[in-house]
Order: C-alpha cells, then structure tokens, then sequence
C-alpha cells in the first residue's frame, strides 16, 4: 500500500496524482472549480427560496403551503373564469340575436365568426374537413344538399341535438334495410336501384324493368325521399337527384344502401359546448356558402 | 487437446443447466396450455432458448479436458473477452435496427402513408420498437460490453464463472428480442420506456440480478486497492435500474398462461411511479451508465489523467442523490399536486451543477491534449459528445421549470430535447467507446480508417443539428401556436393548423435523422473492416486494451 502515498506530479500540468493508478489511467488532485461550487450553491439557494415562496414539501396529512399562497388550480380556474366574463357580454347578446340581428351587427358577426371558426376546427373538422368540405360518409357543408335543412336554425338545431345521436330531440331518420331484413326480393332491390339511378343519370343495368322499379320506389321510398326524389327535409330524406351521395353515387353504392343502410351519427353538442358556441357555430358554417 | 479425464460438473455449471431445463420445460407447458398467440411464440422462443443454453453448457463439459479456465496466464490477468465482444457486435447490430426505425417513424409523421395500414408497422407499435431498440437495445449492450471491458482492466481480474457472463449477455439480448417483436405482435403495458410484459420483466429482473452479481464479484476479486471512479458510476446504474424495474413493474398478471398484466398503481400514483421509473431511466442508464464510459474511454483516448478527483466524488454523489428526485417535472399541469411539480422542478436546477460536473471532469480532462481533436476523430466524437451532455443537462432544468414547462410540454421541443442528449451524448460516446474498444477486443494496431471516421462524425453531427434544430423550431413553433388568443378570446389555431404547420420541419427531421443512419452504417462497415483486415497488433497487447503499463 505504500505506492498510495507516494507523491506523483502529472509533468503537462504540474498538479499532483491521487497516486493510484488504474490500467494505466490516473487522477489528477484538482480542486472543485469555484465558479461550479458557486453555482451550485446558488441554485440550492434558489430552491430553498422556492419552496418557501410556493407548495412544495408533503407533510403527514396536507403540505407546506407556501406563503403566497399560491395554487395553479386557482390560478387555472380565475383564468377560465376571466375568459368567460370577458366573452359574457356579446356571448349573451347572440344567443337572443336572429340571423338578420347577427349579419347586421358587426361586433356580434365578428364574435360568432371568431367562436365558429375555432370552435369549429376542434370539433367539427376531424369529421366535415377544416374547410367544411366534408367526406365520404359526411356532409358536405358548402354547398347546398342539405339532409336536415340549411337556415340558421336549422342548422342550429341539428348542432345542438345532432342526429342519431341519443339525445331525446336528436333528429332521427332510420331507413330500413330492405335487403337484410327481407322487405324486398333481390330483384325488386335491383329494379329500383336502377330506376333511382336512371332518374339520377347514372347508366343503368341492361333488361332491368324500370317500370317495376318505379312502382316499387313510390311504394316504399317516397314516403321519405319524395315522390320527385327529391328528398323531404321533414322526414330527414336525402334528395336522391342532387349530386351528394354521402356513400357514394353508383349503381353499387344504390344497392348496397338499399340492402343495408349505412347511417351516420352526429353528436349533441348541447352540454358539451355552451349556448353562444353553439349558436356562433351555426353562424360560422351557414356562412360557408350552402345557408339558406 | 488434453486427455480427457473424469471431472465433476462445477456448481456453476450444474446450477445453470439445471436452472435452463426447468425454464425450458415451463416455458413448453407455458405454451402449451396458452390460449395466447403472442405467449406462444415467446414461450416458444424462450423453451428453445433455454433448451440451447442447456445443451451448450453439457457439451463444452463433455468437450474440455477438465483443465479449469486460468485466472492469470504469466502472472497478468486472463481477461475473459468474448462476452465483451458479442456485446460490441450486438450493440451496432441493433443500434443500426433502432436507428433506422427511427428513421421510419419520423417518416411517417410527415408522410402518414408509411403506416401501410397494418398493424405491425404503425407508429404506435413502432416508436416503443425504435425507443427500446435504442436505448436498451443499442445503449444497453454498449454498457454491458464496456462495463464488462472496464471493471476487468481496471479491478485487474477476471469476470467470475464462466457462464454467468454469458448468461447475463445473452440473456439480456434474449430479453430485446421478446420485448421488441412482443411490441410488434401488439404485447405491451402501455408504460413509455418500460412496454415489455410482466413475463419479459421477470425474466430481465433474473439476468439483472445476476448482472450485478457479476459485476460484484468482479469487483471483489479486484487486485487494485481502489475502485476507479468509472465502475462506481457502473454499479450506481445496475443498482438503480433494478430498483426503479421492480417499482414500476410492479405488476399482476391476468393469467400465467397470457401476456396480458395490470399495473398495482392507480390513478396518480401510477402516473408518478411510471415518471419516477422515465426520469431515472434518463438519470441511471442514460447518464450514469455513460458517464462510466466517459470517465474509462475518454482519459484512455487522451492519454491523460481525469481532471479532478475531487470533482469526480462531488458530481457522483450529488448526481445519484439529486436525480431521484426530478421525475414530477414530467407532469407539471396534471393532476399531479403542485406541491410534488415544485419538488420536481427545484431538484432538477439543483441538478445542473452535478451534471456539469461529468461534462467539466471529461472536457478538462483534454488539457494538454486538444491538439489531438485535430488529428483523431474519434476523440472529438467523445469529445462533441461531453459538450452535447452539457448543452442537454442545461436545457433539461430549463425545461423543468413550470413556466418553460407550459410552452414545451407535449411539443417537438421535448423531442428536440431528448435527441440531442440521445444521439449527441448518449450516441457519440457509445460510438467513440466501439471506436476504441473493437480494435482493443480483436487486437488490432488501429481501425480499418480513421478516414471513415471522419465521414461518420460529419455527417452525423450534421444530422444531429439538422434533427435538434428542426424540432426546437417546430416544438416552439407548436406550443406558441396552440396558446395563441385573438383579440375576443378564442383560440387562434385549431390542432389540425398545428399539425399541418409542422410538416416541413419533420422532413427536415427525417433528413437528419438519415444522416445519423448514414453514419452508423459507414461505421459498421469501417469496424467490420477492422477486425476483418486490420493489422495485428503487437503481441503484448494481448485480449483487449491499449499497451498496460508494467504493473
């Protein structure tokens, strides 16, 4: 052990070993640089000052304070309180407001078109596109096929109950599945198929009584897409001669619709964002182009 | 060969033999009765295994002559390398799966088409694949090898047994590749950096403790009156791990016979025992464990003596005692109570002095010597690496803090973050350490190119600042953007803006991250050629390590 306190002096710096000496590797006896010392103490500093200025050590039951009494959870909820106060005022003003009242009405425009646009982009567009373009499946909101009706409150009250959705005023329109459920032959199903799709413009299976497929259609479909086709807004019939076929327009699509319907939901936004949201969203997407 | 003569089965041998064929015949009853596709195939994989452990261990006893293997061979220690060297190939090995990986995922976030709609190859399966590849996997292996390669030189002793070495190495690798193709086939706890299932825990829990065992006994039979200062950062690191694996795993099983486990922690708690777990994971294997390879490889390379002795004992205890504390900062604004974010936050300021201690030890340590950084790059790889430690142990405290913490949690920035300590320090010092240790293990005067070097540090260091600043910009970007008002109060961008705004910048990412693949690709080929057609080295260097001084 007698090599342990043998001095050894690094010749490059001048500074003493620890004397020991590892598969060739050595330490050098160098002091603590000071200016890390200093830093080091002074962050604890820091962190003591810290934890007596907010929450920060568990005690058995509770935990020191701080004494500034400072809690981020209060902090959090004054400033959701402050934004709602701070949009109150116009917030209140249209919900009461008509379509004409809001278009007229700059502040009240500019509000509801802010509030739709981001109230929009968080939770309408993952299903209708950020543009209200929509996709397959869902609606198209800029141009003018609307299902359930396009006025302001129309729109609004699909908004707030939604459709399908389970809320008790949600808007309920259930086709049934013809083909699935046995209400019509397969060749029944085929012949207004292709009756739907000679009305619509789409080429039509060759043989196929077209006849037959009318009179089936006024029999079973009318009743809800109009004896014209043209859909009945009332009984949430899509108009069938328009462009807009949220599955698809072909001849295959038809069928498969007519066979086993396909049928989206919409949700109820009631209770999940407040009266002026909802109401400025109805604003924001009649604005789009397709309101009425 | 010698005559062969009758010798008993060591306990070492026997115990292990006799631990496989159990597990083997488990593993088979396992798989038999599950009505798990993905147990199946692990138990399968693990009977085989096993079975395989097995038969080796009989055959080298059938086949030697009986001689023990020699402690010392003329009085110098008979180092026990081959683990070492399989520890070395494996960590390239996956170190290029794990980066290329990463490489897939990056792409996919900017061209989401690259999920192919499968299963097995979403982000979701993959990004667990490319974090454990890399950090378990790659990093994993590369502590395990060096830390092997250390504790022998620098104990002056032979590994203990002969087949616990291998055990523990193999074994660990078994265990990468049930987690990583359990994450594939949807196997997973759903805890970020600890995803493997409870039978894949266990078993790493087993090769762990006999890891530290390993690395005990090393020690114990050590012939140098002091431990170096590397090894203590080593055993902190195996230390903490098993306690932080067994904390945050704490799990139950559904079945035995599934893959299937819930977690005994609830709500919140479980939330800041998983952070406790991710923070120290950082802290332990992350920092500690490459810290040990600074403290070996970096001095070794320099050819000069560790800065500061007193600094290096400082910086440690403060390091391990410090970072145990830091993991609530991963949760500042959740239902975390205030009280514990705060504890988080301050301990992880006080923390950046201590890590500053490594980055001071290992660059200090280069005086006298930086007119090497001219001419050996591997050097300036290790030595870029302390300086990307510095710059990532600085911005983590920031980032720490709750105010900072508002603008960058959940963004790139985090991202931007963790690359920059990952590729930058946790990379280059595993490269520079390969770089040293291949032609060392394989005796080998010098790499096949230092040319190719060269290559590998321009280009990753270029991928690297292409990587952190790309999401610096893109993180702050985001974060500003997402708390963004106009004039009425309401929120100025929708997430889809945010996500659509970010896209550039994640092929900027990719790009780089392309790069950094690049150059781990020139590298394997510049070790495959070292120890393919590089010259021998003297023949005193002997297995592993530069010339030894006369002891």
């Amino acid at each position: 052990m007698t090599d342990i306190h043998k001095r050894d002096v690094d010749a490059l710096s001048g500074v003493e070993t620890t004397g020991h000496e590892w598969d060739g590797l050595k330490e050098l006896n160098n002091p603590l640089p000071k200016w890390w010392l200093y830093v080091f103490y002074a962050c604890i500093v820091w962190a003591i000052g810290y934890w007596v200025v907010y929450p920060s050590w568990p005690l058995l039951s509770s935990y020191t304070t701080g004494v500034m009494g400072n809690s981020q959870r209060a902090d959090a909820l004054a400033a959701l309180e402050a934004g709602k106060a701070a949009r109150a005022e116009l917030g209140t003003k249209l919900i009461d407001a008509s379509l004409a009242d809001i278009s007229s009405t700059p502040a009240l425009l500019d509000f509801a078109m802010a509030n739709g646009r981001a109230a929009f982009g968080d939770n309408c567009a993952a299903c209708h596109g950020s543009g209200g373009t929509g996709a397959a499946g869902y609606p198209n909101l800029q141009d003018d096929g609307w299902i359930w009706g396009g006025t302001l409150d129309d729109i609004h009250t699909t908004l707030k109950y939604g459709i399908r959705s389970g809320h008790s005023d949600a808007r309920i329109a259930d086709m049934p599945a013809y083909g699935r459920d046995g209400l019509l032959e397969k060749d029944q199903i085929t012949q207004v198929a292709n009756f739907v799709a000679s009305k619509t413009g789409l080429e039509t299976e060759a043989g196929v009584d077209l006849a037959a497929g009318e009179t089936i259609y006024q029999e079973n479909c009318a009743a809800c897409h109009g004896e014209d086709l043209k859909g009945l807004r009332e009984m949430g019939g899509p108009n069938l001669m328009g462009a807009n076929y949220l599955y698809g327009k072909s001849l295959a699509a038809i069928k498969a619709q007519i066979n086993n319907p396909r049928m989206g939901v919409m949700p109820a936004w009631e209770g999940r964002l407040d009266p002026a949201t909802i109401k400025s969203l109805a604003v924001y997407v009649h604005s789009f182009g397709g309101g009425e | 060969m010698a005559q062969p003569k009758a010798k008993l089965i060591t306990l070492e041998e026997g115990g292990f033999a006799l631990f496989l064929v159990l597990l083997a015949f488990a593993c088979i009853i396992v798989a038999g009765k599950t009505y798990d596709q993905v147990m199946a195939f692990h138990t399968a994989f693990g009977a085989l295994c096993a079975a395989a452990g097995a038969f080796i261990i009989f055959k080298n006893y059938f086949n030697d002559g009986g001689e023990p293997i020699p402690q010392e061979i003329d009085g110098k220690p008979n180092y026990n390398m081959g683990p070492v060297k399989f520890g070395s190939v494996a960590a390239m090995f996956w170190g290029i799966a794990g980066f290329t990986v990463g490489l897939i995922i990056a792409l996919q976030l900017a061209f989401p088409a690259l999920n192919f709609d499968l299963p097995w190859t979403n982000f979701g399966r993959l990004r667990p694949l490319h974090t454990s590849a890399v950090i378990f996997a790659f990093g994993g292996n590369v502590l395990l090898a060096t830390s092997m390669y250390v504790v022998q030189r620098t104990s002056r002793a032979r590994m203990p047994g002969e087949i616990l070495p291998w055990f523990v190495i193999l074994g660990y690798n078994a265990f990468i590749v049930i987690a990583g193709t359990g994450y594939l086939l949807g196997a997973t706890q759903g805890k970020e950096y600890a995803e493997p299932e409870w039978y894949a825990d266990l078993w790493l829990t087993i090769v762990w403790v006999a890891y530290l065992m390993l690395f005990l006994g090393t020690l114990w039979k050590r012939k140098e009156p002091h431990i170096y200062v590397a090894n203590w950062f080593y055993l902190a690191f195996i230390v903490t791990i098993a306690m932080l694996h067994l904390v945050n795993n704490a799990t139950i099983p559904v079945s035995v016979f599934g893959t299937k486990s819930y977690i005994a922690w609830a709500g919140v708690q479980d939330a800041m025992v998983q952070w406790w777990y991710g923070h120290n994971a950082v802290g332990f294997f992350l920092t500690a464990g490459f810290l040990a390879i600074m403290y070996y490889f970096v001095p070794k390379r320099a050819e000069r003596p560790v800065y500061s002795y007193r600094l290096s004992i400082v910086h440690f205890w403060a390091l391990i005692f410090i970072y145990i504390w830091a993991g609530p900062h991963h949760l500042h604004y959740t239902a975390l109570p205030q009280w514990a974010s705060t504890l988080g936050a301050t301990f992880s300021i006080i923390l950046w002095m201590p890590s500053w201690g490594g980055m001071i030890n290992g660059l200090m340590t280069l005086s006298g010597a930086w007119d090497k950084l001219r001419t050996d790059p591997v050097l300036r790889m290790m030595v870029v690496s302390v300086a990307f430690y510095g710059m990532s142990t600085f911005e983590g405290p920031l980032m720490s803090l709750r105010a900072v913490n508002s603008l960058s949690h959940y963004t790139d920035w985090t991202i931007g973050h963790v690359h920059s300590g990952a590729l930058g320090w946790v990379g280059y010092i595993s490269f520079g350490a390969l770089y040293c240790l291949i032609p060392w293990l394989w005796n080998k005067k010098s790499l096949y190119s230092l040319k190719l070097v060269n290559w590998h540090f321009w280009l990753s260091t270029m991928g690297i600042v292409l990587y952190i600043c790309a999401m610096w910009v893109s993180g702050i970007m985001q974060g500003l953007m997402w708390r963004a008002y106009d004039k009425m109060g309401f929120l100025e961008y929708s997430f889809i803006e945010t996500v659509d705004a970010m896209f550039p910048f994640y092929v900027i990412r990719a790009l780089g991250g392309a790069l950094f693949v690049i150059g781990a690709l020139i590298m394997a080929y510049n070790l495959w050629m070292t120890v393919r057609h590089g010259e021998a080295a003297v023949a005193e260097r002997q297995a592993g390590g530069a010339l030894a001084p006369a002891e």
